[in-house]
């Protein structure tokens, strides 16, 4: 299955306010 | 909620959480509060374990015992041979224990720990639990 990535961290975190989600950022320096 | 942050087009988001290294991993609660962090790449496995790892401690820290309980034995279950399996096995009877009041689940903790993991730290913390 697919991750999509958020890439705006506010509003990712506004969004697992609401909907009472744990968050996973990944910190990365890969190449994409 | 998946967030990805690449250092070069996000500097401040990586500053932001403290980080200091690549990769890191972090597992927040649904108020943005960090719960657990993973520095370092690791095997597929290793990293499951540690993300579950942090799940489990996010659901602890919300006094979400059950919750907590399950997810420690998911990864023993899941990832008995991983560096997060005897950490799991100590928070399993800590929140069995804040469920139940019943602190004799802990007892058995040091009995378990120097058997399946005795090199881990844990089997060392758990020793005062020792009947």
């Amino acid at each position: 299955m697919a991750v999509t990535w958020n890439k705006d961290i506010d509003a990712a975190l506004s969004q697992a306010k609401t909907q009472h989600k744990p968050v996973l950022v990944d910190f990365s320096a890969a190449p994409a | 909620m998946p967030i990805g942050v690449h250092i070069k087009e996000n500097p401040s988001g990586f500053h932001r959480f403290d980080s200091v290294w690549t990769p890191t991993a972090l597992v927040l609660d649904e108020n943005g509060k960090e719960r657990h962090r993973i520095e370092g790449y690791l095997p597929k496995d290793e990293f499951a374990a540690q993300l579950l790892l942090g799940l489990a401690r996010v659901a602890f820290m919300q006094k979400k015992w059950a919750d907590a309980e399950k997810l420690y034995d998911e990864i023993l279950q899941k990832y008995p041979n991983s560096e997060a399996a005897p950490e799991s096995v100590y928070w399993k009877a800590v929140s069995h224990y804040k469920a139940t009041n019943d602190h004799t689940v802990l007892g058995e903790v040091p009995k378990t720990l120097q058997q399946k993991y005795p090199d881990s730290v844990w089997a060392k913390k758990a020793i005062p639990w020792a009947a």
